[in-house]
């Protein structure tokens, strides 16, 4: 025997159109996959929102620390020759 | 080592309270003081609870609506209110709270929900009340919520926010389409007007003199708007509304005031206001028994659709 | 002959919708999880859509003096055509999933079938209708297995379910002049032929859901003939109320 839940949480992610990244549009409860993805597109795309749907379940998902911050991104913040700008180009080249 | 404690617990909120100055969000892993988590899980949680009972006095009406369009309007209303309810579950989950846990404490009386839903729906111009004022009321706090500090609450709020703008188009319509009707429809809509404009006043809750958990939730970005502040931005965009279709604001004491740009409402009710809060409303009895008997009607389904997994898990 | 025909063909179509939708309206708010909730309002959704695009449509073919709201809200008991399956109470969980996965399914060969009558009108109702039905199939089979090998309570309400709604499903495969007149001029679908399918798809559910179908037996009629259960007239009575009570009033 079971006892009464409010079923697993999954979190939704949705793709606006083709083409475009799927965002987080937030959770659903349910208690299997089709389930889940049924219970997001009756709820987060009642509008015509989507063209797409991931599911996931809330506890496969792993989330950096903030504590992790500084060591997480902070040493990518003066890596300017990853950026395109960085770069000096003569004059007159073009299309470049 | 209290002494240590102490001081980990005062550095969590100096770094919590620089975040909030910066205007920056917080997040669900970010390090927060209890009391700012406790305070969420309240709002999100009353607000949570509200959207779902607030589904009840409306959906009295489903099967009685007089129009195919209509009906489809004030289902798909009543959806998107289910709907706000979950977004909002969601985002009170973030902060280690459990749906079931939260709708235990709805049950038990710990967690409050919106007093506008103690009020009966008595007509169908109810309904048209109802969209316009109570969704209008809350359409206004809920714009303002849209830069709370949590960032689930936030988000929240920006798409709710985003349904919400056909609900009060909605109820105005109702209003509308009555005042240019019969007379029988016209008295309907007005005495719908007489009886919803006080309650829906009083949703924006106590005025600024009188709000006790305010402090903190300023302070903290949570509300970003005072209660009266609100409230006279609901008065003063509604009360054009109801010139333009041809109804009355029961209240003799309302007046303009030329200085500061605002209508001046006359005294509200709090005793009726904390009668209801404290229970007495015409409808709380009814709005929970409700709730706890479709909880516990479900109960079989859920625990079928569990029992299903764990058979399949085992097979696979 | 054929225009009366079509006429009360609309008619059938545009009363199951109309009237199965105000069932699963009843859900609102009595859902068992607030996820459920938004899906059976949105199948109610769907078909009060499909009601209005049917009802329009028969209200045009005579000649447009009643709208579809007339025809939704002005008919009296005997003036209705929706099989009476669509009429019945929702009963629990079990007996509304049961009964969507029987209507589902018909629906699902019906506007199949549909998609290729000769009228433009239909075939536009049956091609936007397919799709909303097979969602409507696909979530009520998934919750049929779920229900039928869950729990021991809920395979045993699953099995009242079917039982009791069982011999309500004759009538949806129910022929009559209405019927070969229209199958005759390349509008309507023949039943006969969709029953077996039907059968077929019913039984493979029933047994991923390790649930029985009760042998072949009575079966209910009436629909055809305006014939209802009692349950019809108390919906009437509360969806035409407004209507009834203030026949001057616009809404
Ligand atoms: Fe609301
Ligand atoms: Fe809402
Ligand atoms: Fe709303």
């Amino acid at each position: 025997m079971t006892t009464d839940t409010q079923l697993e949480l999954w979190e939704v992610f949705m793709q606006s159109k083709p083409g475009a990244n799927y965002i987080h549009a937030g959770s659903v409860h349910a208690s299997d996959k089709s389930m889940a993805l049924q219970n997001a597109r009756d709820t987060y795309s009642r509008r015509g929102e989507g063209t797409s749907i991931w599911v996931v379940p809330a506890n496969a998902i792993v989330a950096s620390n903030p504590d992790d911050n500084d060591l997480f991104f902070d040493p990518a913040n003066d890596k300017v020759y990853r950026h395109p700008t960085f770069y000096v180009m003569p004059k007159d080249a073009k299309a470049i | 080592m209290e002494n240590k404690e102490q001081t980990v617990e005062e550095e969590i909120l100096i770094n919590f309270e620089k975040k909030i100055e910066n205007g920056d969000s917080i997040e669900p892993k970010d390090k927060m003081p209890d009391g700012y988590r406790r305070h969420l899980i309240r709002q999100i949680s009353q607000h949570a609870h509200s959207e779902v009972i607030g589904m009840q006095p409306e959906s009295n009406w489903i099967t009685r609506a007089p129009t195919l369009r209509a009906k489809q309007i004030l289902l798909a209303k009543i959806q998107d209110e289910g709907g706000h309810g979950l977004y909002l579950y969601g985002a009170a989950e973030t902060l280690g709270i459990s749906r079931s846990e939260l709708i235990e404490q709805l049950h038990t009386g710990k967690a409050k929900y919106s007093n506008i839903f103690n009020y009966p729906v008595l007509t169908w111009a109810d309904i048209g009340a109802i969209g316009w004022l109570v969704d209008g009321a809350a359409i206004v706090n809920q714009v303002s919520l849209q830069r709370t500090s949590y960032g689930p609450y936030s988000r929240a709020m920006v798409r709710i926010c985003k349904e919400e703008s056909f609900h009060q188009r909605q109820g105005y319509e109702i209003m509308a389409k009555m005042m240019a009707g019969t007379k029988e429809q016209q008295e309907m809509a007005q005495d719908a007007m007489n009886r919803w404009w006080w309650p829906s006043l009083m949703m924006f809750g106590p005025h600024d003199s009188s709000s006790p958990h305010s402090g903190n939730a300023f302070k903290w970005k949570i509300k970003r708007h005072s209660n009266d502040e609100l409230r006279h931005k609901f008065i003063d965009k509604t009360v054009q509304q109801a010139q333009v279709i041809g109804l009355k604001i029961p209240d003799k004491d309302l007046k303009w005031n030329e200085k500061n740009g605002h209508y001046e409402h006359g005294a509200i009710n709090w005793y009726e206001f904390h009668k209801v809060i404290a229970g007495n409303g015409p409808c709380n009895k009814q709005r929970m028994e409700h709730h706890i008997k479709v909880h516990n009607e479900g109960k079989w389904v859920r625990e079928a659709a569990e029992a299903h997994r764990l058979k399949k898990e085992r097979q696979n | 002959m054929t225009e009366q025909s079509l006429y009360n063909y609309c008619l059938r179509m545009g009363d199951n919708a109309l009237i199965l939708s105000y069932r699963l309206s009843e859900w609102c708010s009595n859902g068992p999880m607030l996820e459920e909730d938004l899906a059976l309002t949105n199948f109610a959704l769907d078909m009060i859509g499909r009601a209005q695009a049917i009802l329009k449509y028969a209200s045009e073919l005579q000649g447009g003096v009643k709208t579809e709201d007339d025809l939704a809200y002005r008919r009296s008991e005997r003036e209705y055509y929706n099989n009476l399956i669509t009429e019945l109470p929702n009963g629990d969980f079990a007996q509304t999933i049961v009964r969507q996965l029987f209507i589902s399914a018909f629906e699902f060969y019906f506007f199949t079938e549909l998609q290729k009558s000769n009228n433009a009108t239909l075939l536009a109702i049956a091609v936007k209708t397919l799709k909303e039905v097979k969602y409507h199939l696909m979530h009520a089979t998934d919750w049929v297995i779920r229900l039928g090998d869950g729990t021991t309570e809920s395979h045993k309400r699953m099995q009242d379910a079917i039982n009791y709604l069982w011999m309500f499903t004759g009538e949806l495969f129910e022929m009559d002049l209405i019927d070969t007149t229209l199958i005759e001029k390349g509008i309507g679908v023949d039943l006969m032929l969709l029953q077996p399918k039907w059968h077929r798809h019913i039984q493979q559910v029933m047994y991923d859901a390790t649930l029985q179908l009760p042998e072949e037996g009575f079966m209910q009629t009436g629909s055809r003939k305006g014939i209802h259960t009692e349950y019809l007239g108390h919906i009437l009575s509360e969806m035409q109320y407004l209507q009834r009570t203030y026949p001057d009033a616009i809404w």
